[in-house]
């Protein structure tokens, strides 16, 4: 596992030296891919959040606002903060979100965004309404620099966040409270009668979820410089359960591999075919659910299994 | 010697049937009780009941000396009753190990989040149980994909690796081929004596309940009609034409 988040963050470090424009794409991909994390998290318990943008946006608002409200300006503690404020927001909300499941879980967590959404477009006076709000550039340990030397210490920053993300998520999906949220897609009740409480353990997974996907939302607001309540539209929900299906969700890197994936096929499609891109994202998705059910992880998986076996 | 199961009139109806109509049960520690009774008659509702499946519309469940009553199944399981189903209750995701291990770490406390499942004392546990019940060569299959006999083997294997002190079977030879419901049997109560596990079984073979219970529960109609020795009860004239169906 260690080695494919490993590689790709060396890709990711080594390419934008080459052509300077992919640093933003990669570092918007990881922001999405921790996010989409999140999402791959779930549906490994068999739940499927197409409302999960609600706490990019959270992230992303966390920040405008303690810069704003708060005066933080250093860019490990807004990252934190951030992250933080999210994941509380993930306990609260997950509290009455594990009593529901399928379909029920779904819709919920869509509505729940979009009240967000709503809110975050109305309330003008807080939230600057449609325009949103600006996020200067953060200070580095005190210390103001260029725009910039900003980016590219932020690109740095956003890999090491990636890769402590991934081993920490890794960890934690073959811990017992892992694979207990593994189980839950397959018999709830014969986790119930194993005395483990299947709504804690969904609980968990969810404020952790809320969590990363808040600070995926929180380096987007950063490296944009600017945030928008259609960070928490469903479009932006869909895009992140598209990544995590993509990616594939048997592993961590999944999440990741799926971001740099489509983040480069969008730019790459607006570019060739500026009126057809969505096309063809619908039809990248259109080939893995036919061909790669497991994901382009999975792909990766099998090919290695395919050199490793016996001739 | 004070039971470790108590039940005192318990009743439960579903849309006017009677499925639990005043059952009193007392089961004594490192016992072997074998229940039958025609299908229809509130045995699987029995186990329901015990392990807070169900909500009695009255009586009361006491195991070891503590009201369980309308407990939910997490807390009974907790406190030491186990269940294994007639359809057996897998993960079917996960390999008969990762099933076993599962049940192990649920016993330690599942609340860990950085150390792997597949932790060496874990896996020598599992292992340990799976040998035991004869599934250690298949302990790395999916079990989605194994034979009957293998999942209701693998479903007592987790209810097992809880270490309960009242096991509950659900018609553990149901689906087993004939030839082969003795072998299990015969694993199945190996275990049961070697680890001081008091068990209660829903039984249809009766060559099974004469050659392994303690003690028969005959259900009828909800309610517990007859009980004793297997010889006893097997034999007599009233359990033979309305239970077994012999004339």
């Amino acid at each position: 596992m260690f080695r494919y988040v490993f590689s790709l963050a060396v890709v990711a470090a080594l390419l934008p030296i080459g052509v300077p424009w992919l640093a933003f794409v990669f570092t918007i991909a990881v922001s999405k891919g921790l996010a989409a994390l999140g999402v791959a998290m779930l549906l490994r318990g068999g739940l499927i959040s197409i409302g999960h943008a609600l706490y990019f946006a959270i992230g992303a608002y966390a920040v405008a606002f303690l810069m704003r409200e708060a005066g933080i300006a250093d860019l490990l503690l807004l990252l934190v903060c951030a992250t933080l404020i999210t994941t509380i927001a993930g306990l609260v909300v997950g509290a009455f979100m594990v009593r529901y499941r399928a379909i029920f879980f779904a819709m919920l967590n869509l509505a729940i965004s979009m009240v967000f959404f709503a809110l975050l477009s109305k309330l003008y006076y807080f939230t600057g309404g449609t325009d949103g709000l600006r996020v200067a550039t953060p200070t580095i340990l005190t210390i103001q620099l260029s725009r910039s030397t900003f980016d590219i210490i932020l690109q740095m920053s956003v890999l090491i966040l990636m890769i402590a993300s991934a081993l920490l998520i890794d960890r934690y999906l073959k811990s017992p409270l892992g694979e207990a949220l593994r189980a839950i897609d397959s018999n709830e009740v014969r986790l119930e009668y194993l005395g483990v409480s299947a709504r804690g353990t969904i609980w968990a997974a969810y404020t952790v979820s809320a969590g990363l996907a808040g600070l995926g939302g929180a380096i987007s607001a950063v490296a944009i410089g600017h945030v928008v309540p259609e960070m928490s539209y469903w479009t932006v929900s869909g895009q992140l359960v598209l990544i995590a299906v993509l990616g594939g969700i048997g592993g961590v890197p999944g999440a990741f591999i799926g971001a740099f994936f489509l983040e480069l096929v969008q730019t790459f499609a607006v570019g060739l075919a500026a009126e057809a891109w969505n096309a063809i994202i619908g039809l990248s998705l259109l080939i893995v659910i036919f061909f790669l059910p497991e994901g382009l992880y999975g792909l990766i998986q099998r090919l290695e299994r395919l050199r490793a076996s016996p001739k | 010697m004070n039971p470790i199961l108590a039940v005192r009139d318990l009743h439960i109806n579903f849309g006017g049937i009677l499925a639990a109509n005043g059952i009193n049960i007392d089961i004594y520690p490192h016992e072997l009780i074998a229940v039958i009774g025609p299908n229809g008659s509130g045995k699987t509702t029995f186990l329901n009941l015990c392990t807070g499946y169900i909500r009695p519309a009255s009586g009361s469940v006491v195991f070891e000396g503590q009201a369980i009553t309308g407990l939910s199944p997490r807390t009974i399981t907790r406190r030491g009753i186990a269940r294994a189903f007639q359809i057996p209750q897998l993960f079917s995701h996960q390999s008969v190990l990762e099933n076993v291990m599962l049940a192990v770490a649920a016993r330690h406390g599942i609340w860990e989040a950085m150390t792997p499942l597949a932790r060496s004392s874990y896996k020598a546990e599992a292992r340990a149980i799976l040998d035991l019940l004869t599934l250690g060569d298949i302990d790395d299959r999916l079990t989605a994909i194994l034979p009957e006999g293998f999942r209701k083997l693998a479903d007592i294997a987790i209810a097992m690796a809880l270490r309960p002190r009242l096991l509950l079977l659900d018609e553990p030879t149901s689906g087993v081929s004939s030839t082969e419901k003795i072998s299990l049997m015969d694993t199945i109560v190996r275990v049961l004596r070697d680890q001081k596990i008091t068990a209660l079984f829903v039984e249809h073979d009766m060559d099974v309940v004469e050659r392994y219970a303690d003690r028969v529960l005959v259900w009828d109609a909800g309610r517990v009609a007859a009980e004793g020795p297997p010889h006893e009860v097997l034999h007599s004239a009233s359990v033979l034409e309305r239970i077994i169906g012999v004339a």
